[in-house]
């Protein structure tokens, strides 16, 4: 799975955030200070011109995993590297920090609604100084050209757009720095589905004509599956399960993959060619998470060990997983 | 006979340029136990059809034409307070987001036994038993405790069952439950359908399921009902409109979603979007987008017509239509 240049790569990165309650109530209610561990030591590379995507329920971290890659979080712990270099030597570099942009979820709230959209996509361009004068417009023309927009929407405001055009808008701003890395944070979950086609399609032929490498982030198993060469599962801030997309959606080994595949209301069951075993239970708080592994309360498989230890990553075939019971040959 | 019948209703939108047809002429029948879904993209028509029945039209929208029958007897035109009446005894609703369903500052018990005596001769104390019972049914563990917590002491998933809980305990024989599983987690949407398909085959309960997410529908509904720009365009059992659809858009559509099961270099796409309410094209709406649009497409409006293994409203099923 390592072919390539590694193009962003994540050592055991952590990040905590404080949700103490302020001092004085928290001196009289005699309480310490709470954490919540939202990433805890995960560990990733992406090689360039792939994707790898995360996966997971609210509140697994994924999105904060999106934005430490870029640069807008700082990790509490290990380190991100891209091309090479520490994230923060990287981001102080403007000729490396254009190298890597961010595609939001909500495109209604990531564009400026009152700016026109061709200075929206001219941000980033004249922010890094790559061109001036009349060349901006051009450029701003093709790279609206790109997404499958017009260059005379140029003129128009976001809220003439649709959602999908807008996400169109997002994807051309976030290309205008010729950037190599992109992380998209589910760039299409607000999307109806025959616009998501069309969204996903244009990221793939964009990948495919400019080799640019993805980190892309979704709850989605069925769009991760159809974008993804890599793939990591996460569960409350770790990734539980991590390898080639297509050797995990084979054989799912995590009983937390494995659930997630099962629970997945799918096209397939019209008629009931897939039978689901709903499994019970709910993702537990990040602030006070389960002991030893942090699933251990809703999965089959648990026993004294799962309670108390904390798995480490176990190598089965091209996949990595956290899993005790996979460890011992249980699973 | 059908439970719920809805004949060519129209809902309408005056504004200062003129009047918006949101629903043209929708026509469908949900019969008893069933579970008909209803899908389509934002702006279809699909919840705008849900509050028409439930008589929850925002205002200015108002009901322009056509009847929605519960049971045979008309319930387009009730005055309000006899449409309260109904709503909650005989058709049960399940919202979206759960939190702004149920009121945060009553205890959940109090809005079960509330809505139940609102409906049914009960007592104080046989209300609180039943309350427990459907806490019970809806698979809130420690029920009899729980009874008294208020809602922002349960989980989102919990959470929908209590409004689940909320929506069955007058004992409808309807539910509209619109987009009830999308606010939720995966793993708890899988535990939300499943409560829903077997309470609705327990109590010979009729569902009307209103989603985008055409994997909940494949799973829950029996019948699926296809929406585009107000209007219905392909009805038919849910293997056969999944399956083998009829209808262009049904067709792009199911093409466009990316599957589990197979992995595909490209998804189909149906390119544009979706018509504004101001802006629908004169014959078929889907017209401007479809591939295999001809002249009449473009003039006449099609109705809907047996297609093969459905019913889809699209000339290309037209008998009459000969270089097809």
């Amino acid at each position: 799975m390592s072919e390539g240049r590694i193009v962003l790569e994540a050592v055991e990165v952590s990040r905590s955030f404080d949700v103490s309650r302020p001092w004085l109530q928290r001196t009289l209610a005699g309480e310490g200070r709470r954490v919540l561990r939202a990433v805890d030591a995960v560990s990733f590379a992406v090689t360039v011109g792939r994707t790898l995507s995360l996966v997971g329920e609210s509140g697994c971290g994924k999105s904060t995993v999106g934005r430490l890659a870029v640069g807008l979080y700082q990790p509490s712990g290990g380190e991100i590297r891209f091309e090479g270099q520490a994230l923060s030597t990287a981001r102080a570099q403007p000729a490396l920090r254009r190298r890597m942009n961010m595609i939001f979820q909500d495109p209604y709230a990531s564009l400026n609604p009152r700016w026109r959209v061709s200075d929206i996509v001219a941000e980033p361009i004249r922010a890094f100084r790559l061109l001036r004068g009349r060349d901006v417009q051009d450029r701003v023309g093709q790279l609206l050209t790109q997404v499958g927009l017009s260059p005379r929407d140029g003129e128009k405001y976001p809220h003439e757009f649709s959602g999908g055009q807008r996400q169109r808008v997002s994807i051309a701003r976030a290309l205008s720095s010729e950037p190599e890395f992109l992380v998209c944070d589910e760039p299409t979950s607000a999307l109806d589905v025959s616009v998501q086609a069309q969204i996903l399609n244009l990221m793939r032929d964009l990948q495919a004509r400019m080799q640019i490498t993805y980190l892309f982030i979704s709850h989605n198993l069925a769009v991760v599956r159809h974008m993804s060469d890599l793939l990591g599962v996460m569960y409350l801030g770790r990734i539980v399960e991590y390898g080639p997309g297509e050797s995990i959606f084979a054989a799912p080994r995590h009983p937390y993959t494995r659930l997630l595949l099962d629970a997945i209301p799918d096209l397939g069951m019209a008629g009931g060619t897939r039978v689901r075993t709903p499994v019970g239970g709910e993702v537990p708080s990040p602030i006070n998470p389960p002991s030893g592994c942090t699933f251990h309360p809703r999965c089959p498989l648990a026993n004294a060990r799962c309670r108390a230890e904390v798995p480490g990553h176990t190598r089965a075939g091209d996949v990595l997983v956290a899993c005790h019971a996979v460890e011992e040959g249980r699973g | 006979m059908s439970l719920l019948d809805v004949d060519r209703l129209t809902v309408e939108f005056p504004t200062r340029r003129g009047v918006l047809r949101a629903l043209d002429e929708v026509s469908f029948s949900i019969a008893p136990g069933e579970v008909l879904g209803v899908v389509g993209e934002s702006g279809a028509g699909k919840s705008l059809t849900g509050a028409a029945i439930i008589g929850l039209l925002e205002p200015p929208g108002r009901i322009g034409g056509g009847q929605i029958r519960l049971e045979g007897s008309r319930i387009d035109d009730l005055a309000p307070d006899r449409m309260r009446r109904i709503r909650g005894k005989q058709i049960g609703v399940i919202f979206q987001d759960p939190l702004t369903t149920l009121n945060p500052l009553y205890t959940v018990g109090r809005q079960l036994t509330e809505t139940m005596q609102a409906h049914l001769p009960l007592s104080g104390a046989d209300a609180r038993r039943r309350a427990v019972r459907w806490l019970e049914d809806v698979g809130i563990p420690a029920a009899a405790q729980r009874i008294d917590a208020y809602p922002h002491e349960f989980s989102g998933g919990m959470r929908q069952r209590v409004v689940i809980a909320l929506a069955l305990c007058a004992e409808p024989r309807l539910v509209i439950a619109d987009e009830p599983t999308t606010a939720l987690d995966v793993s708890i949407q899988a535990q939300v359908i499943a409560l829903l398909k077997r309470l609705t085959r327990e109590r010979g309960l009729s569902v009307m399921l209103v989603t985008h997410d055409m994997g909940v529908i494949a799973e829950a509904a029996d019948r699926i009902a296809v929406m585009y720009a107000g209007r219905v365009i392909e009805i038919g059992a849910v293997a056969n409109v999944v399956r083998s659809p009829s209808h262009p858009y049904t067709v792009g559509l199911m093409g466009s979603i990316p599957s589990l099961d197979v992995r595909v270099e490209r998804l189909r796409q149906i390119d544009g979007a979706m018509p504004r309410l101001t802006a629908i094209p004169p014959g078929c709406a889907f017209n401007p987008r479809c591939s295999q649009v001809f002249g009449r497409c473009r003039a006449e409006r099609p109705e809907l017509m047996p297609a093969r293994q459905t019913a889809a409203a699209c000339w290309l099923f037209d008998p009459a239509q000969s270089h097809v």
